[in-house]
Formats: C-alpha cells, structure tokens, sequence
C-alpha cells in the first residue's frame, strides 16, 4: 500500500476525501458564517486529481491574480495545505469580514491578516474532519498569505507533489451568499501520510 | 521546454519559485526556454520528465538547440525567477527551494561553460517572462511592478 501513488488511488479513496472535503466545507461554511455575520451557502465539493497545468486554467489562467493561503501540516501525517482564491473572490471576503468596503486595489495588512484568518478557519475546518475520521493527530502550523499570479502560487504545492507526481489533488469549494466566495484546497500529503490516512479509514 | 528562432518569442507565465532559463545562439539566433521547477532530479523517485530540473532539463534543452543547428560554444544565457513565495517555506529546510533552483542553474550552466549575461532571481513576487532570440532580450514582468528588460 505504500507504494500507490496518487495516480493510482481508488475511486472509494476519492469518495473518502470527497467526503472529508464536504464535512470539512461543512464546518468550514458554519464558521465562515459566523465569522462574516451573514448566511453562506455550499455547493457539494468537487475532488479532481489534475495536472499542474490544468489547475491553473481552472482558476482563469496562469496570469490570474489568486490569493493563496498555506500553511504546512505536522503531526502523525506530514504535508501541506494551500487554500486558493480568486482576488476577487478574497476580496469580497475580506470586506464582508471587516464589513467596509475598500477602494484600494490592494490588500492593507490589516485584510491581509484578515485573509490569514480566513484561510485558516476554512483549512483549520478541513483538517478538523481529517482528524476525527482517522484518528491522526494532526498540527497545523501558522499560515501564510501570498498573492499574486496563480501559476506562481500554484508553483508551491506542485513542486512538493512534482517529487512524487506531476498532478495534484484539488478540492473545489463553492460557498455563496450574494457573491462568489468559491475557493481550492489542494491537499499535499507525503507518500507516507497517504497510506497512513488510507490505514486509518480501513483500506 | 521550446526552442525557436526569430521572429518567434517564447513565453513562460507565471514563475514562481521556478526557474525559467533562456539559451540562445548569438550568432544563429536560435533560441529556447526551459521552466525547471525542482534543482536535482536524483533527489526524488518519478523524474520521469526531464524539463522539470535543472540538473536535466538545461542540458536537454541545448541538446535541442544543437539538433536546430546551434553551436554551444556561442550560446549564452539569462535566467529569471527562483522566488520564495511564502515566507516560511525557506524555513523548512536550510534554504528554500526557489533559491535552490537558482543554485543548481548557474551550476548545470557553468558545467556546460555557457555564460549567464543577466539574472533576475529570487524575491518574494511571480514572474512571468518572455523571450526574444532575435535580439536576447529577455523581458520580465511582475505583479504591480513595471515591465523590466534584461
């Protein structure tokens, strides 16, 4: 078991992470909601294995501006989390959270920290479910905020998953209210954690 | 990875801590551009495609240069990206990956003896860069700053 790659996971292990993602978005939509104050909606998540490339033409392009949050994940599994945005999309966020709008085109510390917070309540929420269907004790670290072109962003996860696979794993989640808040996770567990995680879920 | 020759340009969007190198033949005008994403393709288990390193991927793309007609000992290089995106990732190891890209490029240069004219690496912004042969000029741009040429 050790030796599958991602490639080769199964259909029943996607459904699994499908289903993590959806409890994770879950939480994650109930803590948003607080957070901003106002009623989110979700779509059911959506778990695509792509290549590098593709990830960023999902998200409109290589050359558009993304906001990235990410953070790495230490514990019983090891890897990293990337929580991907739209500028837009980060933007409206952000302003609903802070509950001003902003006529800058650029992101004060204040939003960006406000950002940080953000991404860390929607990873924090995903890693939660991870936890408590497989019993791994899992640490996050303190995330970081970067934006600026996606196919620089994406660049990060890809090149941990470039040392195993030339594709990753993207976890599309649509939160709505009147705006388009949809966001990506893209899961990076070493080869190791995933078997772990697989073990810990009976496979 | 590509080559081409004038008037053709070749673009590569969106670097981040990669590293995007281009080789040309002053005298040819042939010219190609090779994104390596990973320093060494000895440290990891699928290096199955050879643009993704340095260490594979520069040699690959002069190999490509010389089969259009290219002569190495006129080529010479720019190099361009090697960021650090986020700002623990050079934390988790001694130095970050972007800047090992840097590394392990001016050294697969230096061992196939092709001089590195102009670098813009490093920093904490994506660049996206385009490549003439025609002339060399290897213009980078970046997210809220102006166009630069090298």
């Amino acid at each position: 078991m050790s030796e599958m790659t991602i490639e080769q996971m199964s259909d029943q292990y996607f459904d699994v992470l499908k289903e993590i993602g959806n409890i994770g978005a879950g939480n994650a939509t109930t803590a948003l909601s607080t957070m901003l104050g106002t009623k989110v909606d979700m779509k059911v998540p959506k778990v695509r294995l792509m290549e590098f490339k593709e990830v960023g033409t999902t998200l409109g392009g290589e050359e558009q501006l993304v906001a990235g949050i990410y953070l790495v994940v230490d514990g019983d599994i090891h890897g990293s989390i990337m929580f991907v945005q739209k500028k837009e999309s980060a933007r409206a966020m952000v302003q609903k959270l802070m509950g001003m709008p902003s006529d800058s085109d650029d992101f004060t510390e204040m939003e960006l920290s406000a950002l940080k917070e953000i991404g860390n309540v929607i990873t924090g929420a995903y890693l939660n479910s991870l936890s408590t269907l497989t019993n791994l004790t899992i640490y996050p670290s303190v995330p970081d905020v970067c934006i600026d072109m996606a196919g620089a962003i994406l660049s990060v996860p890809a090149i941990e998953f470039g040392a195993i696979s030339d594709k990753m794993l993207l976890i599309q989640t649509d939160f709505t209210d009147d705006d388009d808040l949809s966001g990506y996770f893209i899961l990076v567990p070493d080869e190791e954690s995933d078997a772990k995680i697989l073990h810990a879920l009976g496979f | 990875m590509n080559v081409c020759k004038p008037p053709e340009l070749i673009t590569t969007i969106g670097l981040g801590s990669c590293v995007g190198i281009a080789i040309r033949d002053k005298h040819s005008k042939i010219g190609g551009l090779v994104h390596v994403m990973l320093p060494n393709s000895k440290e990891v288990k699928s290096s199955g495609n050879l643009a993704k390193f340095a260490d594979t991927g520069i040699p690959e793309l002069v190999k490509r240069l010389e089969k259009m007609g290219a002569l190495r000992s006129r080529m010479v290089a720019k190099i361009a990206g090697g960021a650090t995106m986020f700002a623990f990732q050079s934390k988790s190891e001694l130095t970050g990956v972007g800047d090992r890209n840097v590394a392990a490029t001016k050294q697969a240069l230096k061992a196939l003896n092709i001089p590195i004219l102009a670098e813009d690496c490093g920093a904490n912004y994506g660049r996206t860069v385009t490549f003439n042969p025609e002339t060399g000029d290897y213009e980078v741009k970046a997210v809220g700053k102006p166009p630069k040429v090298i």
